[in-house]
């Protein structure tokens, strides 16, 4: 009768209740850093119409690393954003996020699940909606359409959000709707927003652009202090404010790396006192 | 009883929200149906059989409108075909209606409607098979809407198609149908469509009593759908719905497939336009490839937009005004109705871009006028409750 009794157990083992079938679990992939490396971009080239926006880049960031991308305007910023994000498909090259994720292969919605954050260089947040409901829309959950109409928010996520609107310092603002926000709040909002979606990697383009002295002040501080537990790569024009938050700097010029260091050793660097420095000085 | 509310607002059912809309609809469908019924016909009270068919169908319009606001105010999907869904539905029911027809047809024939005999057609075409079943032509009046919807959508959206390009298709769509359905070899009765109704479930189609239960019906179908779509809006999926509208790169980034969450309401909007198709032909008492006609969903657009988007309710006030007016100036002026709705359409989004709704809430209550300015002032108010309940 053992074989009875195995059939029963394994019935047993089958509907416990307090256990979801692993077919059901969603499958959140893990982003492998062992190399200490979190994303690899290798050999990268994007063109539209002949004008090539990225020319074999490479670029390796490291994890918990704070990365500021610079480079004269067409010199591939953005664009590696989108390629990075799933915006644009490049027409070679690779983009693994940690060792084994293929980047290149997920669309936006799949690449932000896994915790690639972007905030754009416009803030663009859902102005007809409340300060709370921007973050809440954020928040890392099951985004799936039928799971969103039963969906509520459990205590420890909203603990989040109140955690996330006094790092960004919105706590008076959160049933204001976000449309009437200024440019600065809706700037940090966006950043929020990305913050309460816990991601591991955060790509933010100008996030100074617009803002007063006292404002970019604020703003640095806040992207140094994410670094570490998350992974930072800030796009900026503005040398100053590069120069307050940056430890190492990669410099942009025609769609690949022109120069790689700390901001002291890129600004002494000939090629790019030549191309990018050197012209604006 | 506490209990109920208590469950009723963690699901976020609209419990407030709705209340107001379904007390006043039936309300007046039940004053209307009584002042039918049972007040004498010489009374000043008395509400003539003519009227109660007239609102039974500015329901099942109104219910159409709330479709288009679905997807148009609440997602910014411009649908200009709507039309399309509305009058599949409308086939569905009135393949029912002419299977009941049976032997009392012109040429008595028990098994085909006039227009195949006419047509010396020998047999039921295949997909007019079961159509007698009321059950089975229902579903088929909303499933193949809905699919319609789905696939069209699916591939749309998809493609990220947005816009005034997808306004433009969704025109074509309704178009293209129309032209089919002209067609007499389509088995759909051609340009005469399908008529002649005699009854419905047994039912006598021009009693008094059938007119005010079709009446009574669509009520209820329109208060069931509109507090269908509240719960949606309230839900985070009506979020997440009004965020793609408001920025889909920015929810795309955020982690939500936009496209998904398009298709799905899409399609949830085609059945309600299906639903209040089948309910509109046993009314009026005919179903022709005319409902497919851009005109048609373009005046819906009209009605959404005199009543103001993205507030469901709006959508119905727009559609019981502007089909009211309708039915007087085309009395007054036949010819001249299109030119008064053109002049209405231009005169609402020049002066009252929001709407009547809108201008209303600005007009009095002014001081809240951040919060009324948008489509969803419910939501603060939906928040505030959970945080309290959060520090408690």
């Amino acid at each position: 009768m053992s074989f009875l009794d195995d059939a029963l157990e394994t019935t047993r083992e089958t509907m416990r209740r307090d256990q979801v079938w692993p077919m059901l679990m969603p499958d959140a992939p893990k982003v492998n850093v062992d190399k200490d490396v979190i994303l690899y971009v290798e050999g990268l080239s994007v063109s539209f119409d002949g004008f090539k926006a990225l020319n074999d880049l490479n670029l390796y960031v490291n994890d918990g690393e704070l990365r500021c991308l610079i480079g004269a305007n067409g010199a591939g910023k953005t664009t590696l954003m989108d390629v990075i994000t799933g915006k644009t498909q490049p027409d070679a090259g690779s983009v693994y996020f940690g060792q084994t994720l293929d980047l290149l292969s997920r669309k936006e919605p799949e690449i932000a699940q896994l915790g690639v954050g972007r905030k754009f260089q416009q803030p663009t947040v859902f102005d007809a909606q409340t300060v709370f409901i921007n973050l809440e829309l954020s928040l890392k959950t099951n985004q799936g359409v039928w799971a969103s109409l039963t969906a509520k928010i459990s205590p420890e996520e909203s603990d989040r959000i109140d955690q996330v609107l006094n790092t960004i310092g919105l706590n008076g603002q959160r049933n204001r709707l976000a449309g009437a926000l200024s440019h600065g709040q809706k700037q940090w909002l966006e950043i929020g927003m990305l913050l309460v979606s816990q991601p591991r990697l955060l790509l933010i383009d100008e996030p100074v652009a617009g803002m007063t002295a006292q404002e970019g002040e604020r703003t640095a501080e806040l992207l140094q202090s994410l670094a570490g537990e998350h992974t930072v790569i800030v796009v900026e024009h503005d040398m100053e404010f590069v120069r307050s938050i940056a430890r190492t700097v990669t410099v942009l010029h025609q769609g690949s790396v022109l120069a790689e260091g700390s901001m002291d050793e890129v600004q002494n660097n000939k090629d790019v006192i030549e191309v990018y420095l050197g012209s604006e000085a | 009883m506490s209990n109920l509310i208590n469950t009723f607002t963690r699901y976020r059912l609209p419990v407030k929200t709705s209340s107001m809309f379904v007390i006043v609809l039936f309300s007046a469908t039940l004053l209307a149906s009584m002042a039918n019924l049972w007040v004498p016909v010489d009374s000043a009270l008395h509400v003539s059989t003519y009227t109660i068919t007239l609102l039974g169908k500015y329901l099942c319009l109104a219910m159409l409108a709330m479709a288009v606001d679905v997807v148009w105010g609440y997602c910014g999907i411009l649908s200009l075909g709507h039309g399309a869904f509305f009058a599949l539905g409308g086939y569905g029911m009135g393949m029912y209606l002419m299977r009941q027809i049976g032997d009392r047809g012109v040429y008595s024939n028990p098994l085909l409607p006039d227009f195949m005999v006419f047509l010396d057609w020998g047999e039921l075409p295949w997909y007019w098979l079961g159509m007698d079943n009321f059950g089975f032509a229902m579903l088929m009046a909303l499933a193949v809407p809905g699919l319609l919807a789905f696939v069209f959508g699916w591939l749309a959206f998809r493609s990220k198609v947005t816009g005034v390009y997808l306004s433009i298709m969704t025109q074509a769509l309704t178009y293209a149908l129309m032209l089919a359905f002209f067609r007499n070899e389509m088995g759909f009765g051609g340009n005469n469509g399908l008529t002649d109704f005699k009854e419905i479930l047994g039912f006598n189609l021009q009693a008094d009593s059938t007119r005010v239960s079709l009446f009574i019906v669509s009520a209820i179908m329109l208060a069931i759908g509109y507090v269908t779509s509240r719960f949606i809006m309230n839900s985070r999926m009506g979020r997440v719905v009004l965020a793609i509208r408001d920025g889909e790169p920015r929810s795309r980034f955020l982690g939500y497939r936009s496209e998904r969450y398009k298709v799905w309401l899409f399609v949830y909007s085609a059945l309600l336009a299906a639903v209040a198709g089948a309910l509109y032909v046993p009314q009026v008492g005919i179903i022709n490839p005319g409902e497919f006609s851009p005109l048609n969903s373009i005046e819906v657009v009209v009605w959404v937009a005199v009543g103001g988007r993205g507030t469901l309710y709006g959508a119905v006030i727009g559609a019981l005004l502007v089909n009211y007016a309708k039915s007087r100036f085309s009395v007054l002026m036949p010819e001249g109705w299109i030119f008064a709705l053109g002049a209405l359409f231009v005169w609402v989004t020049l002066f009252l871009p929001k709407g009547i709704v809108g201008w209303v809430q600005d007009r009095f209550s002014p001081e809240v006028e951040e919060q009324t300015t948008e489509p969803n002032e419910d939501r603060g108010a939906d928040t505030a409750p959970t945080n309290k309940e959060l520090a408690s």
